[in-house]
């Protein structure tokens, strides 16, 4: 149907007749009410074809599913993480901050089969800063830390906004410490004896 | 005094029904939900909202005039209410059965303005002032073609109390006292020669007696409109684009109390409307051969029957009337002052006084 402009001077019934059938479309949309648009995800094809019905989202009680590769929340498996620090170093924030302890024997194996050789005592990410640019995704070489569908996380106190990955309780860290300072020191013990016994040879 | 307070919770009713309507009507025109949380489908939603108001605090500006502040809104919602008095609810029902009802109601509606220039003025804040003036100047002005569009309807009906004229719109006309040998006939015309005193329903409103009365309706419902400062009347306030017009400085109680006033003003002007021009409390199904529906939907009269007929044939018809209002509100865009005045000046006014003119001499056909 070809749609015109009124003119300011039209006649009555022009005027009338597009006055009703402002009152029609209003009327239309009230008998629709009864229905309401599937919440679908975007990738579906229907998506953007539900002309008809009410288009509020009950957000807490349903929600629209997000894409796959959507950029939301960040999650790290710690027990695949082999600490390489890349993450924290390519992210443009700065918002990962990780410590590493070398481990005194050899900790375990990643899902994909990489060797582990050390600790994190700590990996925190701070939420509140992440701009969720997804590079540290990207080159995570064992591919542990990931995006997760979750975006509805937010906090009363920003302090909770930073979340811990590690699974070593501080005790367990300082331990962890304590044993690869002794390893050292044995190490450099054994060194300067036998650097001494070299000595004494010579 | 039990009328007062019969009303007074019927009005109060009403207005929370509609107040809640209004809410859920937008949101479904606009496609979206409406309120949704407060009780099933949100319908404890505008009760809580008037409870949200009643624990506000009472702010009065420093500034302001604190006597014509602190009265204006009793006034504006008491004007509006005293004009409840002389509606008829159904046969031999009506809180103050005054036999110049229809004069009454006009003057005391008139009243509404002197507290909107109260609440204005008593505000000393430029926008209230400046809303106040704009309701004012409108509501004056629509006061002429809807008074005019009313005289015709007296004139038809020979009469200005409102419980006459809605017993000559139906089936019980013969009953009331004063009017035992009146007819109606089709459309008014005595020379058709149909009778219609015992069909009733639809044939016998006003609208039908007197189809030029039709005109007038429309020109009514036009005039109520912007009476209440209802959309697309509504510059004095303006939600989208103001800030509130004369009530801007108000908060808690007082506030409920002007809102209050505004929404009975929208039911006052729809039962003035239905009493005037569509059947009253009268049934709208006529008697046809061997079909006594008006019989059947009429209830005795003075009977419990009666009154719940009556009332509900009055309240689903002001109920349409108020739809209308709001689906108007939600589809036509505001219009502006100096189209708001040419509208009531150069329109509405000279083609209410033509239906006036008619409106007579239809009259004159009628006997
Ligand atoms: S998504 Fe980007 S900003 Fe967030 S932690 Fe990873 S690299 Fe940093
Ligand atoms: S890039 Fe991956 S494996 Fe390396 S520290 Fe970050 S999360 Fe761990």
């Amino acid at each position: 149907m070809e749609r015109t402009a009124l003119k300011h001077k039209a006649g009555f019934w022009e005027v009338t007749k597009s006055l009703l059938s402002g009152l029609r479309l209003t009327w239309k949309h009230f008998t629709n009410a009864g229905k309401r648009r599937n919440p679908v995800p975007v990738m579906d094809k229907n998506y953007f074809n539900q002309p008809e019905g009410l288009v509020t989202l009950t957000y807490p009680y349903e929600a629209i599913p997000v894409p796959d590769n959507g950029r939301y929340r960040l999650h790290n498996e710690i027990d695949d993480c082999i600490v390489c620090d890349l993450c924290a170093k390519i992210c443009p924030v700065n918002c990962i901050t990780i410590e590493s302890v070398k481990a005194t024997e050899e900790i375990g194996m990643t899902s994909d089969g990489t060797k582990k050789r050390l600790y994190a005592p700590v990996f925190d990410i701070d939420m509140a800063k992440c701009c969720y640019c997804g590079l540290c995704t990207t080159v995570c070489p064992t591919d542990c830390l990931t995006m997760t569908p979750v975006y509805d996380f937010a906090e009363v106190d920003i302090k909770n906004m930073i979340y811990h990955f590690t699974d070593l309780s501080p005790e367990e860290a300082a331990e962890k410490k304590q044993l690869l300072q002794k390893q050292q020191e044995e190490m450099a013990a054994a060194k300067a004896a036998a650097l001494a016994a070299r000595k004494q040879q010579g | 005094m039990l009328a007062f307070v019969l009303t007074l919770v019927l009005l109060l009713g009403i207005v929370i029904v509609l107040a809640y309507a209004e809410r859920k009507v937008a949101a479904f025109m606009q496609d979206r939900l409406g309120p949704t949380e407060a009780g099933p489908y949100g319908s404890l939603q505008s009760v809580l909202d008037v409870v949200k108001l009643l624990q506000k605090e009472d702010i009065i500006p420093a500034a302001a005039d604190k006597k014509l502040f602190k009265l204006a809104p009793i006034l504006i919602f008491a004007a509006v209410f005293a004009g409840f008095a002389v509606i008829p609810f159904a046969p031999e029902l009506v809180p103050a059965g005054i036999g110049i009802g229809v004069f009454y109601l006009l003057a005391i509606i008139s009243l509404d303005v002197v507290g909107l220039l109260m609440a204005g003025w008593g505000s000393n804040n430029k926008y209230a002032m400046l809303g106040a003036m704009r309701s004012v100047a409108q509501i004056v002005s629509y006061e002429i073609p809807a008074g005019l569009a009313i005289l015709s309807v007296v004139m038809v009906c020979q009469s200005l109390d409102f419980q006459e004229i809605s017993y000559q719109q139906g089936i019980l006309l013969n009953r009331f006292s004063g009017l035992e040998f009146e007819q109606n006939w089709l459309f008014g015309i005595e020379a058709l020669g149909i009778d219609t005193t015992k069909i009733g329903g639809i044939t016998t409103w006003n609208i039908f007696r007197a189809p030029i009365l039709l005109v007038a309706f429309v020109i009514y419902f036009i005039a109520s409109l912007a009476e209440s400062n209802r959309a697309p009347f509504d510059i004095p306030e303006a939600e989208s684009e103001l800030v509130a017009g004369f009530h801007v400085e108000y908060s808690g109680f007082r506030f409920a109390v002007l809102f209050l006033a505004e929404y009975s003003m929208m039911v006052l002007v729809s039962l003035v409307a239905v009493i005037l021009f569509l059947g009253s409390w009268n049934t709208p199904l006529p008697n046809l051969t061997a079909l006594k529906l008006a019989n059947w939907t009429t209830g005795t009269i003075g009977g419990v029957s009666g009154i719940l007929w009556g009332g509900f044939w009055l309240l689903s018809k002001t109920f349409v009337l108020l739809f209308l209002q709001l689906q108007i509100r939600w589809t036509y865009p505001r219009l502006r002052v100096d189209q708001l005045m040419h509208l009531c000046w150069k329109v509405l006014t000279p083609i209410a006084l033509a239906v006036v003119l008619l409106a007579g001499i239809w009259r004159l056909l009628m006997i």
